[in-house]
This record gives C-alpha cells, structure tokens and sequence, in this order.
C-alpha cells in the first residue's frame, strides 16, 4: 500500500531525469557537430546599429517588484484556499463562513492596494 | 531484482509518451505555421515531406549543426542552464497527465497540485536566461516575462479553486470522471473564457507575446541565443502550450470522455477523444495568433489584475455558495 504510494513518485523521479538527460543530450549533440570560430564582435551583447554604452545590470522600474509581492500574497491565498475547496462537503457550515470571513479582509486589503495605485501601469 | 525490474518497466512507460510527446510537438510546430499561413492567404511550409510534415524536423537538423553563441560578458554556467531548466520542466509537467483512463504515468493524487507548482518554476527559466545573458534585451524582456507569468498564474490558481469545488480532489482522473454527466464548461463557462485567455498570456503567446516584442525587444529573454539551445526554448513553450491546452481540456472538457454516451461515439477509444480535444484548443490558439493585434503592457497588466482577478475570485465565492445553498457538494 504505502509501496504503491511511492511508486507513482518514482515515476515522476525517472521521467524528470529522463528529461534533463534529453536537454543535455541535445546541448551535447550541438556542442559536438557545431562549427567553432569565435570572434569578439560575434561575441559582444547584442545592440542595434552601435556598440553597447551601458551595462545591462542597471535599475529597472519598481513596478515589476511590486507584482512580485503582490504574486506571493495571492499564492498564497491559493495554496491555502485548495485544502479548502477539495474538502469543502465535509466541514460544513463553519469551514464556509471562515472562509468567506478570510475572503472579505482580503478584498479589503486588494481594495486598498488598487486605490493606492499599486495595479497602475502608465 | 524486483525493483531494478519496477525501474525498467517505468522507463519504458516513460519513453512511450515522451517520443510521441516530442514528436507531437513538432507537428504542433507545423500545424501552427499552417494556420497562419492559411489566414494570410499564404501556403506556409508546404515543401519538406508530404504537405511540409518534416519541415520541423528539417529545422532541428539545422539548429544541431548551426554555431553556439555564448556572449563574452554573459554569465556562461548560468546561461546554459536556463534552457535545459526551461525544457526539462515544460516536458516533467506531462507525467500526471492522463490521456485517457488507463495511459497514464503517475497517477498521483495531488495531480493538479503537481502541475501548478511545476508551471510555476517555469517563470525561473525565462529569468536566468534573460539575466545570464547580461544584455539589455533579453533582461527587459525576461523581467517583463516574469511579471506576466506570475500575474496570470493568480487567476488560473483561482479558476482552479472553482473546478475543484465542483470536484472534491486533486487527482485528474477525479476530475474527468465527475464531468461524465455534464462537462463544467456548461456551468463554469465564463471561467473557461478566462482560462484560455490567462493560457493565452501564461504561454507567452500572441496578443500577450508583448516579452518578445519584435519591434521593440528584438527576441525578449531570447535573444542572445542561437542552436539547439535557442530551439530548446522554443520546444520547452510550445511543449507548455499543449500542457495547458491538455489541462483545458481535462479541466472543462471532460478530457477523454466522449461528447455524447450513445452507440457510434462510445465505442472511438479515449485516447482519440483527448487529442481531439487538445488539438481543438490548439486550433483556437493558432487562429488567435493570426487574428488578434498584440495587446499594450499596461493593458495586459490591468487585464490581468483588475478584471480576470477580481471576476474569478467573486466566482468562487459564487460557486462555493451556490453549492453549499443546494447542498451538491462531493462528500
């Protein structure tokens, strides 16, 4: 029973190794048939028309950070809202309401954000 | 001996869908470049093989024998890394998906657990290869990739949430297997609208191909790459595509069940069935790329959180409610 269980996992094992082996066995293939003369313009980053000025490790706008904070919390609210749904039949009247209670303070904070101008992209 | 034998027959299991996988996947390629060539009034690969079948194929041989390109400043371990990550992870998102009641790899009973965690570490192989790269380009476009994925990543989490409800299990088989009455297309409908939408913008595929914006972006988090690892990207997204469309299709349309119970279509194996219904999608996505002007940032961004967010939450506390009221909840 418990072997069964675990069986299905080491399926997902195996076919997650068979696939990494797959990519690095394409890579290898390229590596080995593919022509090899390197020179310093093929090799500098890309740019149209002119060379480089500015390293691409510069500041980016802080909008992208935001919906990554706002990613997690809803996540979140995600992760926790499956155990939920799946056993929604068996914990009745109560498990409903708190959920709904939960639901509520968090559109209050969603309400919040948008007014703050969290989702605004100008 | 037993086990060395359990590993074997695995393996064999294994290979059996992934070569039709890969396979699937090239002529998916092909099928794609058909339709927008029959939309436009062109012929599209119409040369390498009967009706140009082998002109992926062909492509393939190419990109093997086309030079590696690994920028001097770039970040080499890393930049070599993201494709592998990006293709190993679309293809692992396959072993719990069941085609039909018997083909199936792992039938595990957090199926859909599975899936979402594993399309969700996909957004790490379009980040590492932007960055790696360490050219301006490809990082605007794998920052703007990322903050994509994640956003409608929410709102597939939640129309999810609305399936289960209707469910009461994780396992994908449950799932097609409570649809034999009615497919949740029927009273879930606008969730499946929002569903193909976020798998339209979750892929990165036209209107939402704004990480790739030609005019702007040369290529997106691509950029820098050449070969069999800019092909391998290539390969790792449409292999995505088919996952989701599968998963519509498991999600809504009763995935290998047969349209209507009676003599003439009962009898046509699930299997058929299921990429029936997979190429159905497929066929919607194909025709969306053709069609649709690509779509502002700002406006995919308000699409994501504003509308699709909000609609499929006040969703589920409809669903929840109205299952509760009738009492049809699965015990």
């Amino acid at each position: 029973m418990f072997f069964d269980f675990l069986l299905e996992y080491l399926s997902i094992a195996i076919f997650l190794f068979i696939a990494l082996a797959l990519s690095i066995g394409f890579i290898a293939v390229n590596f080995a048939f593919s022509p090899k003369n390197p020179d310093p313009e093929k090799l500098s980053a890309y740019e149209c028309g002119f060379e480089a000025f500015d390293s691409a490790r510069s500041e980016f706008d802080v909008r992208f950070y935001l919906v990554a904070i706002l990613f997690i919390i809803f996540d979140l609210e995600i992760a926790f809202l499956f155990p939920w749904s799946v056993s929604l039949g068996n914990i009745g009247l109560l498990g409903f309401y708190s959920m709904m209670i939960f639901l509520f303070i968090l559109t209050i904070g969603f309400i919040y954000e948008w007014k703050k101008g969290a989702l605004e992209w100008e | 001996m037993e086990f060395i034998y359990t590993i074997y027959n695995e393996t064999y299991k294994i290979l059996l869908l992934l070569i039709p996988l890969l396979i699937s996947v090239a002529l998916i390629v092909w099928f794609d470049r058909r339709v927008w060539g029959f939309v436009q009034k062109r012929k599209g690969p119409n040369v390498v093989g009967p009706f140009g079948l082998f002109q992926t194929v062909a492509d393939a041989l190419k990109y093997i024998f086309k030079e590696i390109i690994i920028p001097a400043s770039a970040n080499k371990i890393v930049f070599i890394l993201a494709p592998i990550v990006t293709m190993t992870l679309a293809l692992s998102a396959w072993s719990v998906i069941p085609l039909s009641e018997r083909i199936i790899i792992a039938d595990i009973n957090v199926g859909v657990l599975y899936i979402f965690a594993i399309s969700s570490l996909g957004v790490y192989g379009i980040i590492m290869g932007g960055w790696a790269s360490n050219s301006k380009y490809p990082f605007l476009g794998s920052i703007r990739s990322a903050a994509q994925m994640v956003s409608y990543e929410v709102s597939i989490g939640i129309i999810i949430i609305n399936v289960l409800l209707c469910v009461g299990s994780l396992n994908l088989k449950d799932i097609v297997l409570a649809q034999e009455k009615l497919w949740f297309v029927v009273p879930l409908f606008p969730m499946f609208v929002i569903f193909f939408i976020s798998a339209l913008a979750e892929t990165n595929r036209p209107p939402f191909d704004l990480p790739e914006a030609e005019a702007e972006l040369v290529a997106g988090y691509q950029t820098e790459y050449s070969g069999m690892m800019y092909a391998m990207f290539w390969l790792g997204e449409y292999a995505n595509i088919l996952l989701l469309c599968a998963l519509g299709s498991i999600l809504f349309l009763g995935g290998w069940l047969s349209p209507i119970d009676i003599y003439p279509f009962n009898i046509i194996p699930g299997v058929f069935w299921m990429i029936f219904k997979i190429l159905l999608l497929f066929f919607m996505f194909a025709i969306i790329k053709a069609i649709v002007p690509r779509y502002r940032y700002d406006q995919l961004m308000k699409l994501g959180w504003k509308v699709f967010l909000p609609f499929s939450l006040l969703y589920v506390v409809l669903t929840a409610s109205f299952l509760v009221y009738f009492d049809l909840l699965p015990k």
